[in-house]
Formats: C-alpha cells, structure tokens, sequence
C-alpha cells in the first residue's frame, strides 16, 4: 500500500500537474484559435531554458525564478504569433498547424543553438524526501508540483468565471461568431490566450525539468499526453484539461504498477503509448472529452 | 575535389533525392490530392523499412525472419504493411478535423518507434538488422551496385509518378479533390467521402512504406535511427510545400531542390570554423523551419502550382437535340 502511494500514486500526481498545465494552453488554444498547437512543447522547453538562465544569474530557487521563464516563454509566444500565425489567420485552419509545426523545429533549433544539447539540471546533487507519518515519502518537487495545480486549479477557475477576459474567452471558445456579434474584443482574447497558455506551459516545463532534467526535447516529448489530456477533458474547456491531465498521468503512471501479478501491467518502455491508447479510443467513441467540448 | 569522388557523391545525392521524391509524391496524394496532414511519415517509413528488412536478410538469431526472400518481395509486403498501417490510423479520425489526423499519425509514429526498439525478440531493437541484401546483389559488387541502385530507384520514382499521375487524371482523383475542396458539395452529390479519405490515406501510406524499405536495401542495414521524425516527417513536408502540393511534378522538384538545399548546406557547414561547425546542423534545423514558414505564407502552392487538367466537351453528347 505504501509502495502504491509512495512510487506510483504520488508521482502519478505530480506528473498530472506537469500534463495538466500544458494541456490547458493547449485545451485553450485549440477552442479559440481553433488550431492544435504543435509548438507547445517547445514552449515549455522555452519556459524551463529562461527560468534556468535566471537560476545560474541569480542562484535563486528556481520556482522563485519562474516568472523570468514565464515572461520569455510568453514573449517568444506572442512575437511567433505575430510574424508566423497572424497571416496564416484567414486560411484554413490546417495552414497554421503546419506553421505550429516549422516554430517547434524553429524553437528547438534555437534552444540548441543558444544552450546546446546537453541536459542541464536545476539543482544539482540528490534531494532527500520529506517524510511524513514515518510512512509516506515524498520528494519536495512532488509536493510542490501537486500545490501548484491545485492553486492552479483555483487561479483558472476564478478567472474563467469571475473576469470580464476570462467571460469573454470562454464565449469565444463557445461560440466565436456570437462573441463578435455581441462586440467583445476578439484581438484582446487571443491575446490573453496565448498569454495563459504560455505561461502555463512555462510552469510545467519548470516542473518537469526539476523532476529529471532540462534538454531540447523536453517539450517536444511530453506533446502526445498533452494532446490526448486535452482531447480527453474536451476542446476549449480548460478545466476539462486539468482534469484530464491527472487522469492520464494518473493511468500512465498506474499502469506500469503490478496489479495482478508480480509483474507490472504493463511493460514500462511502454507508458507513454498508454495515452495514446487513450486518445485513439476517446477518437473513436467520444471525441468530444468528458466534459463535452468543441467537436471539429 | 577528384572527379571521381564528385560523381559518386552525386549518386549518392540522386539515391536519396529519388527515395524523397516517392515520398513526396505519396505525401502529395494524401495532402495534395485528399486535403489529409499527416504528421507521422516516419512511422509509415519505418514500417516499410523493417517489414522488407526483415523478409529479406539473413537468418540471425537476434531477430524474427531472416527468410532471405527477394527483394522485389520484400518491397511489396512493405506497401501491403505500410498501407495496413496507415488505414488503422485514419480509420479512426477520418471523420474528424485534419488536427486529429495529425495528433494520431504522430502518435502512432512514436508508438512504432517505442515498439522498434523495445521488442527486440522482433527488430533487435537498438542494434538493428544487417545483411540487407540489394536488388541484384549477385551481379554486380562494389561502387557500380551504386549506380545499379540509382537506376532502381528511379525506375520506381518513375512507376510511381505514372501512377499518381493516373490517380489525379481519374473519376477517383477527381472525386477526391472533390472532397478536398468542398465536402459537403461532394456529399450532397452522394460521394462517400470517409471512403475516398481512408483510400488516399491508405494509398499514400503504402507508397511510403516502398520508400522505407528501399532506403533500407541501400544502407543494408536498419536501425531505429533511420526512421528519425525529423528529417524525414519534417523535411518531406517542406519539400512537398515548396514544390507544390497537387502536382506530382513539382513533389519531385521539391524533393531535389530542398534536398539539394540541405546538402550544399551540410557542405558549406563543414567549412565553417570549429564552434559553429558543431552547431551547424542546429543551423539547419533552424533554416528549413524558416523556409517553411516563408513558404506557407508567400508561396503557398510552390514552384509547380497544382494545374486541374482541363475540361473537355464531347461534341456528340453535347447535341441534346435531334
């Protein structure tokens, strides 16, 4: 039982926070711009790159370093969206996907080009767990990375419901021609899409950093759960997205935990195809996620 | 440079601008004809590379197969395997968005990969498969194999081109584009559009399983790093962009231009100073994603824009009256 919660339960939290925060900008992203935004690993990549730049100036603690990560991860983001996705705006919307896909190689590339290719870590050394009630042990990065969603959680949803941008987002997402009918600054919205999205997503780049280490593909890697996160809680819901990051995180990580027999349930190599088994079946029975998002 | 070596560089350069080009032209019948992204070319290719790999090397104790059949065999089983895939793929999102296709042929190219190198009782995984035997092995050795080679492969380059050619110039090409260009009016003339969308899919899949296996033949040897997403997902797609999607010619022009661009730019970076040599394929990355971009925004139908071939009348049908 211990063991359950300990190696596979916990970490199966943390890593949700990590998918849930990317598949939020992507869940975001997909219902207003109304493109799957291939690029979003990269941006988490962008976002952990910036924030270890200002841990070796500073020597801060990284999470207190995050918003210099947070503000390049958006930067780079809004100036993509200006040069590469804004004229591709009228086209189909498929143009701006291949695009999403020439800014991931471009962002990789430059990473690589600025940084290198090796893997960089935040904190060097091993770092003890915390243990609680002498029985649960857990790293301080899980802990942290399990508060942040929540807080998360609460933040986004107090946005989406409370804000006059976060009301206008979520009519857009739901209805675009309506929004523009009813006058609502539509410029203002993607905008401020891309601005959560990126921040967000520089957050779990930080995370998963911290968690094992920081190198180009570390976005580019994690892309798949993401998608079928955001696929799974619905297009343009966001909180369907968080939720459905934990849930995919939770399942990845349960997987591999040895059920029935002795033997894991499924080969370890393998965890990362368990969200996409996930994805290929919501594709086929419910595209629409769990809390019945935009359907294309 | 000695003439010598120049020429068989220019070989070299020619086997892989026609294994390129055939996946251009089965790109081409997947975006350019049917409208369809897919994001996961590699995975296709690396299907049809092991699938011929593994019917026509040796026997070894390291993998499954090894059963030394021939190699035109060994390339049909790869389309067969390939197209297979590829229908597995679209069947499930092909009523939906393109954005699904591409998560999904993504997908699926990263689940191959894992599969690769993980069974290795299957591949043997990371080590990869040797003694991969070329077409007409037995007559000729050495460096003119080579030039045996280049002729085989543009002898498919060549089959292939008159096939697609055939399928654009057809009641099913143009159906198909068609459906890729007003979905609802093909459907409201009674079109089954899923359908005509899973057989380019699947059309295209296979065509990129050949290109697999006889970049497989040509190495004689098979390893998961073959099938690298980036350079072949990526740089097929811009090929196929800046040559000009819906033209069949223009797949193999773009195929060799940006070929021919990544090479000359291989050449050049290995001059550069030392620092920036080692980033210099950083460099290109860098360069053929702004190339993309470049052409997504200016260029969009290529050098060799898509050309409907002409309607024609026929005089007697045409009289309704007497």
């Amino acid at each position: 039982m211990m063991e359950f919660i300990n190696f596979y339960l916990i970490p199966g939290l943390a890593l949700g926070s990590v998918y849930a925060l990317g598949a939020i900008g992507i869940s975001m992203i997909f219902g207003i711009l109304r493109f799957a935004h291939f690029a979003h690993g990269d941006v988490m990549t962008l976002g952990a790159y910036g924030t270890l730049t200002a841990v070796w100036v500073s020597g801060l603690h990284p999470l207190i370093a995050l918003p210099v990560g947070m503000a390049f991860a958006v930067l780079a983001v809004l100036a993509v969206d200006k040069v590469f996705y804004k004229p591709l705006r009228d086209l189909p919307t498929i143009y701006t996907v291949i695009a999403s896909f020439g800014v991931a190689l471009i962002f990789r590339s430059l990473v690589q080009l600025i940084w290198g290719s090796s893997n960089e870590v935040f904190i060097r050394g091993v770092q003890k767990p915390i243990v609680l009630f002498d029985l649960i042990r857990v790293s301080v990065l899980h802990l942290e990375s399990i508060a942040i969603i929540v807080l998360a959680a609460i933040a986004l949803h107090f946005f989406l419901s409370r804000t006059k941008t976060g009301r206008s987002m979520r009519a857009v997402s739901d209805n675009p021609e309506l929004a523009r009918v009813a006058g609502l600054d539509t410029e203002k919205v993607v905008r401020a899409t891309w601005i959560i999205g990126a921040s967000l997503a520089a957050i779990a780049g930080v995370l998963s950093g911290l968690d094992t280490n920081i190198h180009p593909n570390l976005g580019w890697n994690l892309i798949l759960p993401m998608f079928a996160a955001a696929i799974l809680g619905g297009i343009g819901k966001p909180m369907g997205a968080l939720l459905g990051g934990m849930v995919i995180a939770l399942i990845e990580e349960l997987s591999s935990y040895p059920w029935i027999t002795d033997e894991p349930l499924i080969n370890p190599g393998y965890k990362t195809a368990t969200a996409f088994f996930i994805m290929v079946v919501l594709l086929i029975f419910r595209p629409q996620g769990l809390l019945k998002g935009r359907l294309f | 440079m000695d003439p010598v070596g120049l020429f068989f560089y220019l070989v070299a350069f020619l086997i892989f601008g026609g294994i390129y080009a055939i996946l251009c032209l089965a790109l081409n019948v997947q975006w350019g004809f049917g409208g369809l992204f897919n994001a996961g070319i590699a995975g296709f290719f690396a299907v049809g590379a092991y699938t011929s790999a593994l019917l026509t090397a040796a026997p070894a104790q390291t993998h499954l197969g090894g059963y030394e059949l021939p190699v035109p065999v060994g390339i049909l089983a790869a389309a067969v395997t390939a197209g297979i895939t590829g229908w597995a793929v679209a069947k499930i999102c092909i009523r939906l968005k393109s954005d699904y296709l591409a998560m999904a042929s993504i997908g699926i190219a990263e689940i191959l990969r894992m599969i690769i190198v993980n069974e290795d009782w299957l591949t043997n995984g990371s080590l990869g498969i040797t003694n991969i035997p070329r077409p007409f092995d037995g007559l000729v050795q050495g460096r003119a194999a080579d030039i045996v080679f280049l002729a085989v492969v543009w002898a498919i380059v060549a089959i292939i081109y008159l096939i697609c050619n055939r399928l654009y110039d057809s009641p099913w090409g143009r159906t198909l584009r068609a459906v890729r260009d007003n979905e609802d009016a093909a459907r409201a003339v009674g079109k089954d559009v899923d359908a005509f969308r899973l057989q380019t899919f699947v059309i295209g899949s296979a065509l990129m399983g050949v290109a697999g296996a006889l970049s497989a033949h040509y190495f004689r040897f098979l390893s998961p790093e073959a099938t690298e997403p980036l350079l072949i997902t990526f740089l097929v797609w811009v090929m196929l962009m800046a040559g000009g999607s819906g033209n069949n010619k223009g797949a193999i022009v773009g195929a060799l231009s940006v070929w021919a661009i990544w090479s000359m730019t291989e050449i050049f970076a290995n001059r550069l100073p030392a620092e920036l040599a080692t980033r210099s394929s950083y460099i290109r990355m860098l360069l053929i994603g702004l190339l993309l971009q470049f052409v997504l925004q200016k260029y969009r139908s290529g050098l060799l824009p898509e050309r409907s071939p002409g309607i024609t009348f026929d005089e007697d049908k045409d009289k309704t009256h007497g």
